[in-house]
């Protein structure tokens, strides 16, 4: 019997596959093609202190291999989210990872604390790293500095563990992660959009009303797995959900041997409603054809000469 | 839970021009007998291609007894084109039918449907129902030119009248949609499709009159199935603005509940 469960941070998982957040929903669409217990996790759409109507469309565009999107984090707020989403997925007996955003310390704290004792909740992220709030400056997850005062105060009031989700788009992604690791972080996700832009030659405009917007699909699964290669190397102790362009079971299966514990599908989920099973399906299929007994072991063994 | 009702794999039986447009029947038999007008069905394409995402397409006609659906598009980029050169007795892979379809009018009268390009064909298998249920259909269908009217041909069998725009008077009269709806009084409902800005201009002159007014919208769209939050259309409710997404909540909104950008 081939063992798919991993632990993630302390929490038990049937199986390393979980959704990426605002690409599931909270799983009530999803339901109509997937059985949402046969997943790890579902990791929900982020949401914030108060509701956000989201930014105007359009709010996507397809590029090579991938696509854009600038939402603008529309949520309908932490509480609405408790009471709706998270009882639907106890009441279904679905383990639920919230992923909570903001934009001050005080918001993630109030979220955090909003999410103590929900139903089904099993862990939470922090998304340190939308790309589409008004001041991307302002982005958390692009200073150690203030990655690690969201986390350390997020730490000290939330009764989950805590998973900083955190942007390539920095110079140095393990300082980031150190910084996150060190302020309690009990683990990470990694990694978010990347940020990108496409300009439609006919109207001379930009294809999102933001101009700008985060990158995902397969275009930037080699980003993810060599942010997750780093980050593992240096804290090879940091559970770690991988995510990026994860489209099929070998994809996952590349970042797992990059170092993650857990995998997110996301894009491919609007490619083929059905793309978690699929990936699910093919890491079974992959420990069976190569006799290995649990898909932990596989965590980390990229050969490395040298 | 009941799971894998909504994606299909289906045979094309065909693919035929329509004027400048091409239309697309499926053997489907499950979307043909559930399918309602407005509806649409979300088609993938090859992902190795690298075009990735589904493309929206409303739903044209449905015969139940024969089990087929129909779609109408205009080839536009590589992922129509794509589509617009599968061959026959090969399968596609389709989610639907998806999104809100149009209500039926509440009160008597004739139905006013409006049609931008190929728009139009959305509101073919509306117009079918609704006169098979006893109902008068007029249908003001607009274009840049002839060739881009959509179904021109068909519309007399479809529609008990018919009134044709073009841009350039190739067809019928010279002139927008809206010019020929100087006679929508008494109409129970206008119901409409097409480019947004038709949309506005078609939503606004029916909220004049006072008519019910039922747009099909269309904007970019990642899932389809309300998981993405893309394609969100702003509508304004009793409890405010809200971004509701066009594959869900619509694709057929309350044209005068539409904020209009």
């Amino acid at each position: 019997m081939n063992d798919l469960s991993v632990n993630l941070a302390g929490v038990r998982l049937g199986n390393p596959v979980v959704t990426a957040s605002g690409c599931f929903g909270s799983g009530k669409e999803m339901s109509r093609f997937v059985d949402l217990q046969r997943l790890g996790a579902v990791v929900c759409k982020t949401v914030t202190l108060k509701p956000r109507l989201g930014i105007d469309p359009p709010r996507g565009a397809e590029t090579p291999s991938g696509m854009l999107n600038a939402i603008g984090l529309q949520n309908p707020g932490v509480d609405a989210f408790v009471r709706n989403d998270l009882a639907w997925l106890a009441d279904r007996n679905v383990k639920a990872i919230a992923s909570i955003g903001g934009q001050s310390v005080e918001e993630y704290v109030a979220c955090a604390e909003a999410l103590n004792g929900a139903p089904a909740l099993v862990a939470m992220e922090l998304n340190l790293s939308c790309p589409n709030l008004e001041d991307r400056g302002f982005m958390f997850a692009l200073s150690a500095e203030r990655t690690a005062e969201v986390t350390r105060a997020v730490k000290e009031v939330a009764s989950v563990p805590i998973l900083p989700k955190l942007s390539p788009d920095v110079t140095n992604i393990v300082e980031i992660a150190d910084a996150a690791a060190g302020a309690g972080a009990d683990g990470l996700a990694l990694i978010n959009t990347t940020l990108g832009m496409a300009i439609d030659t006919v109207t001379f405009k930009p294809k999102l009303s933001t101009a700008t917007g985060g990158l995902s699909g397969p275009a930037i699964k080699p980003i993810a797995v060599r942010c997750v290669f780093q980050v593992a190397r240096a804290l090879p102790h940091l559970p770690l959900i991988g995510m990026g362009g994860v489209r099929t079971g070998d994809d996952a299966l590349e970042l797992i041997l990059a170092g993650a514990t857990a995998v997110a599908v996301g894009t491919a989920t609007f490619i083929d409603p059905h793309a978690t099973e699929h990936v699910i399906q093919r890491l079974e299929e992959i420990l069976r054809e190569r006799n290995i007994a649990s898909i932990d072991q596989l965590r980390g063994q990229v050969k490395i000469e040298g | 839970m009941s799971v894998a009702t909504l994606q299909h794999e289906v045979m094309i039986t065909g693919i035929r021009r329509c004027g400048a447009y091409k239309v697309l029947a499926l053997a489907a038999p499950d979307m043909a007998r559930t399918a309602r007008p407005g509806q649409f069905v979300n088609i993938g394409l090859d992902p190795d291609t690298g075009h990735l995402l589904r493309r929206p397409f409303s739903i044209y006609r449905t015969y139940a007894d024969e089990g087929l659906v129909e779609i109408a598009f205009d080839v536009l980029g590589p992922g129509t084109q794509w589509i617009a050169t599968r061959p026959a007795c090969t399968f596609l892979d389709v989610v639907g039918p998806l999104g809100t379809p149009f209500a039926e009018p509440t009160i008597d009268g004739r139905a006013v449907m409006v049609g931008g390009g190929y728009g139009a064909s959305a509101l073919f298998q509306l117009a079918h129902e609704l006169r098979s249920a006893g109902r008068r259909t007029t249908l003001i269908a607009g274009a840049a030119t002839e060739q881009r009217v959509f179904g021109i041909g068909e519309t007399s069998d479809a529609f008990d009248e018919v009134i044709i725009t073009t841009d350039d008077g190739s067809a019928g009269v010279r002139g927008l949609v809206t010019d020929a709806m100087t006679d929508v009084d008494g109409a129970a409902a206008v119901y409409a499709c097409g480019p947004m800005p038709m949309l506005a201009a078609v939503a606004a002159l029916a909220g004049s009159r006072g008519i019910a007014c039922h747009v099909a919208t269309e904007e970019f769209m990642a899932c389809g199935i309300g998981v993405c939050w893309t394609c969100v259309v702003p509508v304004r409710t009793s409890d405010g603005v809200k971004m509701q997404r066009c594959c869900t909540e619509g694709p057929v909104f309350d044209g005068s509940a539409v904020e209009w950008r």
